[in-house]
């Protein structure tokens, strides 16, 4: 920003800017400490808030109910095993992918636009992955039994099935959880150290201050920090990749039609960050409105955010393009008529409605008008979120439903059960997003200062 | 403005870092060896009967196991024995002994006898005495010396690992099958020549590890 741009160039500043250049450095950390500062939030946020902890309580009440009377009180049944269990949990995994692409890899490329979003969607990650954690334990119908997924030396010398790709998984969540977690408070420790020098009650400063871990910002304390964020990043990296390929081995290492192919896992790579993103953007349009981010969160993230859901969108629309094109051209009786089926079948309207939703709509995001207008961006990022939830429907019940054998096919038809836990996490979600954005800095301050100091005075 | 911690805080962070590791490992190992106690277990831990009846002293006097448990060789299971069968001995000796009443109530009435299970399997578990008995494995290799206990209690803890452990290796456990009921009967110094061969003699077939299957116990 060597000299200010001439009037008729301000809508074109607006939108490249990463941040508004009227910010120094007390103003932005100002602007994002008051936020976890003041005792009260905004109004919506406590019907937010409200809402959230009925649906809670609505997830509480049906998994003491799930536990009580075991897992037939979904709609599942042979041929049809896994339904909402797994896909809301390919769903919300798929939804955490966001916040490692944009904290780790970005971080890695260097794009300074990362900056004002990669807190907010870290924090998405790990709540995502929460959600996602409770499906494959209650589908397990005795949850307490949970730890029997784990190698451990036992007393009935049983080992898990390494060779499962259920397995697999286990590893990749628990990695990915705690690899995100780690990252997510590395990030937060000089934040914490700021927000306990500036808050005034007593209790804020000593909470605060146990989480900054002693961070008093010596030289010694940033280049030791320096190096443990890129090395984490690095470890990160991978981990964007692996944890949603080996979600998608659970499918694709089947021989049912409709799982059993090579494409799955980049094509469940990037649906998970394409739904990862448009998550971000979901929560992120309202947040920079409500707490005037407008300036931190500019047009240019949500053009950038735009831009890879339309990347990842397309891959995705490719992936669809393939299954049906691979279903037809292996001149397998089996896979086409799943597909077929797929198209035409009784669940014909998900598939559709998933076309639509995940290939038609966000083509608008072709215009950078679209791009950059918040509310419609709101609209097709909820729509793609529908989307994507559709596509993991489509793709475990339509390929179950109707089997090798006709004798056992059968409809699944998911029960109040099945929607009350999957609403309930919905709940648990949008309620760990208001405890954070209450009490976390949202946005990371001292990378945001940082990117300031690059902006004035060039790179180094 | 005043620093929120002393700096003794450092000490207790670290210490505390220490206390959580070792913390967690500490009750892993507890856990683990809660597991194996005879809390748990219940080895080594004689069980109270309604009748205090000692497999010692019956079985001192000549018994063979089978007089009493007479299913073990074609059955499931090896049989608890009616009180008629007591009641062969004890309407002649002991049949006013006050530590017989409960039996001879039960002679009177009908009502069977309600003995304490020492040995309980879950239900999940298939298990036959006599495909045990008839390949050779012996009362004493699972039950320990029955004959030298006032009131029975278990020497094994029955775990999977238990099982596993013979089913691994049958080789290690198998006797001859006159050598069945002889509770003093201990591997010979040659038992890794023999046990293969009686294998053999037995029709155990342990190609594959097929005693190893999922489905031998879980059916």
């Amino acid at each position: 920003m060597a000299s200010e741009p001439a009037a008729e160039n301000i809508g074109y500043r607006e939108i490249e800017a990463v941040i508004d250049p009227s910010h120094d450095y007390e103003s932005v950390t100002e602007k994002i400490s008051r936020i976890s500062l003041t005792p009260t939030l905004p109004k919506s946020l406590y019907i937010v808030a409200g809402i959230s902890l009925v649906l809670i309580g609505l997830l509480f009440t049906s998994v003491f109910w799930l536990v009580v009377r075991g897992t037939g009180i979904w709609g599942l049944n042979v041929p049809v095993a896994w339904g909402f269990a797994i896909i809301n949990f390919v769903w919300w995994i798929g939804i955490g992918h966001a916040g490692t692409l944009i904290s780790a890899i970005l971080y890695l490329f260097r794009q300074e636009w990362r900056t004002t979003i990669n807190r907010f969607a870290e924090a998405m990650t790990i709540f995502a992955v929460m959600c996602a954690g409770l499906f494959p334990l209650l589908h397990i119908g005795r949850p307490w039994l949970f730890y029997w997924l784990l190698p451990y030396p036992n007393v009935m010398q049983m080992w898990p099935q390494f060779r499962s790709p259920l397995m697999w998984d286990v590893f990749a969540v628990s990695t990915y959880f705690t690899v995100s977690l780690l990252f997510w408070f590395t990030g937060l420790i000089p934040d914490f150290a700021t927000l306990r020098d500036r808050a005034k009650s007593k209790i804020a400063r000593i909470g605060y201050g146990m989480a900054s871990m002693g961070w008093r910002g010596s030289a010694r304390h940033w280049q030791r920090y320096e190096i443990v964020y890129l090395l984490l990043a690095g470890l990160s990296t991978p981990l964007v990749i692996s944890v949603h390929s080996v979600v998608s081995l659970d499918f694709a290492v089947s021989s049912i039609p409709g799982w059993h192919t090579t494409i799955f896992p980049p094509y469940f790579v990037a649906g998970a960050i394409y739904s990862g993103f448009a998550m971000v953007l979901t929560l992120a349009i309202p947040v920079r409105s409500l707490f005037g981010l407008k300036d931190l969160i500019t047009l240019n993230h949500l053009d950038n955010m735009s831009k890879v859901m339309l990347a990842t969108g397309l891959m995705v629309l490719y992936g669809y393009g393939m299954e049906a094109f691979f279903a037809w051209y292996s001149g397998n009786e089996y896979e086409r008529y799943m597909m077929w089926n797929r198209m035409t079948g009784p669940y014909w309207w998900g598939y559709w409605a998933l076309i639509l939703c995940n290939g038609v709509i966000p083509q608008l995001l072709w215009l950078k008008k679209v791009r950059i207008s918040p509310i419609p961006l709101l609209i097709i990022s909820i729509i793609i979120n529908i989307g994507m939830w559709l596509e993991r429907f489509e793709i475990v019940v339509t390929s179950l439903h109707r089997d090798f054998l006709p004798s056992s096919w059968d409809m699944y038809i998911p029960t109040f059960w099945d929607w009350s836990i999957y609403i309930g996490t919905l709940g648990f979600f949008f309620f760990l997003m208001v405890l954070f954005i209450k009490f976390l800095p949202i946005i990371s301050q001292f990378e945001v200062r940082e990117l300031l100091h690059k902006k004035k005075h060039g790179h180094h | 403005m005043t620093q929120v911690f002393h700096p003794a805080a450092n000490t207790i962070a670290r210490v505390s870092i220490m206390a959580g590791i070792l913390g967690v490992a500490g009750l892993l190992v507890l856990g683990d060896a809660l597991q194996k106690s005879s809390y748990v277990t219940e080895v080594n831990m004689p069980r109270e009967q309604v009748v205090p009846f000692s497999h010692k002293h019956h079985a001192s006097l000549g018994l063979d196991c089978r007089y009493c448990h007479t299913s073990v060789e074609d059955s499931n299971s090896a049989g608890i024995p009616p009180t008629r069968t007591c009641m062969n001995c004890h309407s002649m000796i002991w049949n006013d002994a006050p530590m017989l009443e409960p039996v001879r109530q039960s002679w009177a009435t009908g009502e069977p006898l309600e003995w304490n299970r020492v040995h309980d399997l879950p239900q999940f578990a298939y298990f036959n005495h006599s495909i045990h008995v008839n390949a050779g494995i012996g009362c004493s290799t699972c039950h320990g010396r029955v004959d030298q206990m006032p009131l029975v209690h278990k020497v094994n803890d029955l775990y999977m690992q238990w099982c596993l452990d013979c089913h691994r290796a049958p080789e290690n456990f198998v006797r001859p099958r006159d050598q069945v009921f002889n509770m003093a009967w201990e591997p010979p110094a040659n038992q890794d020549e023999v046990g293969p061969e009686l294998l053999e003699l037995h029709g155990v077939d342990t190609s594959n590890h097929r005693l190893m299957d999922c489905y031998k116990c879980h059916r």
